[in-house]
């Protein structure tokens, strides 16, 4: 997998067992080396798109759709390598499909979306897994889509992650206090005159292209942690949406950084250890609220 | 159109859940400057017809219309207390924000709230007792406390027709009063319709009655009939069971 520090690893002369001390300078000299100063980056720019997305998705209740959009969209991934697209492209256009599909489920079949989700989401990655295997000599390494390589992002990525960040940014600035509104009570929304159900698609669109950006740092199957662990954290520490998203992207840049750095010092994988490190964070605060309403 | 002008105009209206009939047969106009009071039993269909007012749900036959229009059109000139206030408790948001959102409907979208939303918002609180806790997070409430948050929202819509269901429920009685005061006096600019099973209210504000039970029964003039009483026995039930005095009721 070349999502791991083998090269690193191997660095290390035979029969030779560095200090900690020594790791620690390596840790910092590793930021000499473009990989991981992108690695960092592109860390910081997916935390805080999944700081404000995941802020809208988990008080929308959307995480469980949020997961079948991720697993759906390798769907997408098998298309592309089918057709010679880029999986990046092909898992886009796979989960705007899906989530736009879901939702419209979603609101004609309230009691059972739950079920259909469900179904779209292994249907869409078997769908991934029969194109793989229409496509012969395939060479990508699917393994980074399902596990992330945030080792491997290119520049490109990481421009398009910042920019649609930065869209994100100024679409929650601009129609703040009406995503409030649509979040905490639909129905008086709708009585106020706010297109309920346009925000809510397009909340659902940009929860799928972001679930498709921040594929490539942890992967698919562990994208839904990164989404929605530092929300469920922050909710409980904000009383704003505002800060609540604010504060959510600071302890995914704080989960990313962390984990990127147990990823190098014990040599495994950084998508894994970025969600072990959210975990930690949700276990603490979630045995924190119990022990708080003692 | 008659010599009063009509706020509400419902005609023949029907509508069901899943092929189980809520509402048949609804017809009954509630006249600009009214105060009407919806009662009926439980599952009767009052806040069914309330939805249908609002627009939230569409009727399956029959024409609705509000201050002349359909629905829908007009629903933003409308002030709406839902039924159920305790939903998304954990939601952060605080009890400005919520009262808040009843501008909406006077803001325009990619805009703040301007000073006068906020002054007219704290004018509503402070009449409601709940100013002093307007940065509280509404998840830390009592159900009474969070309800006078919702009636306040509802007003700050400063809307044509208010619609309020069941807007004293789990309210302290010392606020009870105060709300029915407050609707009183924005009675004077604004028609209100009012889901209750509180019968006292009946004969101190009322001006007219409608009793839903599937169907409808309207009077004028804010008095229980007895075809009300033979339609719905549960509202008398419900009045008895209060130990409300049967003054509210015409000699039958």
């Amino acid at each position: 997998m070349n999502a791991r520090w083998i090269s690193l690893h191997t660095a290390y002369p035979t029969g030779y067992s560095p200090s900690i001390k020594e790791k620690q300078t390596r840790m910092w000299s590793a930021l000499q080396f473009e990989f991981m100063r992108n690695a960092v980056l592109s860390g910081v720019i997916i935390s805080i798109l999944c700081g404000i997305i995941g802020t809208l998705v988990v008080v929308n209740r959307l995480v469980f759709m949020t997961g079948g959009i991720a697993h759906a969209a390798y769907g997408g991934v098998g298309l592309a390598i089918y057709t010679g697209m880029s999986p990046f492209l092909g898992a886009s256009i796979f989960s705007v499909v899906t989530s736009l599909v879901m939702g419209v489920v979603t609101l004609r079949d309230k009691d059972r979306a739950d079920t259909v989700i469900g179904v779209l989401w292994a249907v869409g990655m078997a769908t991934g897994i029969i194109f793989v295997d229409l496509s012969r000599g395939y060479n990508v390494d699917l393994m980074s889509y399902l596990f992330g390589s945030i080792l491997s992002v290119p520049k490109m990525e990481i421009l398009i992650s910042a920019l649609f960040t930065a869209l994100v940014i100024a679409g929650v600035y601009f129609s703040y206090k009406e995503l409030i509104a649509v979040s905490y009570d639909e129905e008086f929304s709708y009585v106020m005159g706010i297109p309920v159900r346009l925000l809510y698609f397009l909340i659902l669109i940009f929860t799928g292209l972001s679930v498709v950006i921040a594929m490539r740092m942890v992967g698919l199957i562990l994208v839904i942690a990164l989404i929605s662990i530092p929300p469920y954290i922050a909710e409980n520490y904000t009383h704003s949406l505002a800060q609540m998203m604010v504060l959510s992207c600071l302890l995914g840049i704080f989960f990313t950084i962390s984990g990127l750095w147990i990823s190098y010092y014990f040599n495994i994988s950084p998508g894994a250890s970025i969600i072990l490190m959210s975990g930690s964070g949700f276990f603490i605060s979630y045995f924190l609220r119990i022990f708080e309403k003692r | 159109m008659s010599s009063k002008e009509k706020a509400i105009e419902v005609e023949k209206v029907y509508f069901s859940y899943d092929h189980i009939p809520v509402l048949e047969d609804v017809t009954f106009d509630v006249e600009k400057g009214d105060f009407c009071i919806i009662i009926g039993p439980n599952g009767g269909g009052k806040t069914t017809l309330l939805k249908l007012l609002l627009g939230i749900l569409k009727p399956d036959k029959g024409k609705i219309r509000i201050l002349g229009e359909p629905p829908h059109s007009v629903k933003h000139r409308l002030g709406y207390l839902p039924q159920y206030t305790d939903l998304n408790l954990s939601f952060p948001v605080s009890v400005m924000d919520v009262a808040l959102m009843g501008r909406l409907n006077r803001s325009r979208f990619g805009k703040r709230f301007t000073d006068e939303d906020r002054e007219k918002v704290e004018q509503i609180l402070k009449r409601l007792g709940m100013w002093e806790y307007r940065y509280v997070h509404i998840g830390r409430l009592s159900g009474g406390q969070r309800q006078r948050v919702f009636i306040a929202r509802a007003i700050a819509t400063e809307p044509e027709i208010l619609l309020l269901d069941e807007p004293t429920a789990g309210v302290d009685p010392e606020y009870e009063t105060g709300i029915y005061e407050i609707l009183k006096e924005l009675n004077k600019d604004m028609t209100i319709v009012v889901i209750t099973h509180d019968i006292g209210v009946i004969s101190r504000y009322a001006r007219s009655i409608a009793c839903v039970n599937r169907r409808l029964v309207f009077h004028e003039e804010g008095q229980i009939t007895k075809e009300m009483l033979e339609m719905a026995y549960e509202c008398p039930v419900d009045l008895i069971a209060h130990g409300i005095p049967h003054r509210v009721l015409p000699k039958h």
